[in-house]
């Protein structure tokens, strides 16, 4: 993605491809990010109008947590005509915020952006794979 | 990779919140990539060779 700039990526939530729904796993107790989590995902999600929230509860929404695969809160699942696998766990600051916002608008596009051979590669995969990656937002 | 395959999550998790996972994972680096519980892929790694570690994961 070129699209790197604060404006650049509020210009193209405003002219999203295809809805993406944001579901927001929260924690009532012992989640002080739950909080700024939150405020920073609803104000991408007012970006766009094709861009809509859904919170749900880390410990009473248990469909929820065990349809998306949910371990912790804050997260964010980013989900288009279907779900994508795509996580976001903590508060989205700094760099992560520029990945969330190019998650949704990968996944507006429905296109992974990869390359031939990565495509090819992936389209031969036939079992789970689940990759975490831990960054920071500096 | 999430959106090339249906088989495939992808979680970006903030490595400064969550130090349990910190410790778990023996994350001393960022970005340090965790596949399937196992393979672990250090630093920042160009697309193709990244994408061939995470596959090639499933050896």
């Amino acid at each position: 993605m070129n699209t790197r700039t604060p404006a650049d990526l509020e210009a193209a939530l405003a002219d999203l491809a295809a809805p993406v729904r944001l579901l927001f796993f929260t924690q009532t107790f012992g989640c002080d990010t739950c909080v700024p989590a939150r405020r920073i995902v609803d104000r991408i999600a007012s970006l766009s109008e094709r861009v809509t929230v859904e919170e749900f509860n880390l410990v009473l929404d248990k469909d929820a947590v065990q349809a998306y695969g949910i371990r912790r809160a804050p997260a964010v699942a980013v989900v288009g005509e279907a779900d994508t696998g795509i996580r976001f766990y903590g508060v989205p600051e700094g760099h992560e915020l520029i990945s969330l916002v190019d998650a949704i608008l990968l996944v507006a596009s429905r296109d992974s952006g990869l390359s031939d051979e990565s495509r090819a590669r992936l389209a031969e995969v036939d079992e789970p794979l689940d990759i975490q990656v831990f960054v920071t937002p500096t | 990779m999430a959106l090339a395959s249906p088989l495939v999550t992808a979680a970006a998790v903030a490595a400064a919140e969550y130090p349990d996972l910190v410790h778990q994972y023996r994350v001393t680096g960022v970005p340090k990539t965790v596949v399937n519980e196992r393979t672990e892929i250090l630093g920042a790694v160009p697309e193709t060779e990244f994408v061939r570690q995470v596959v090639g994961s499933l050896g």
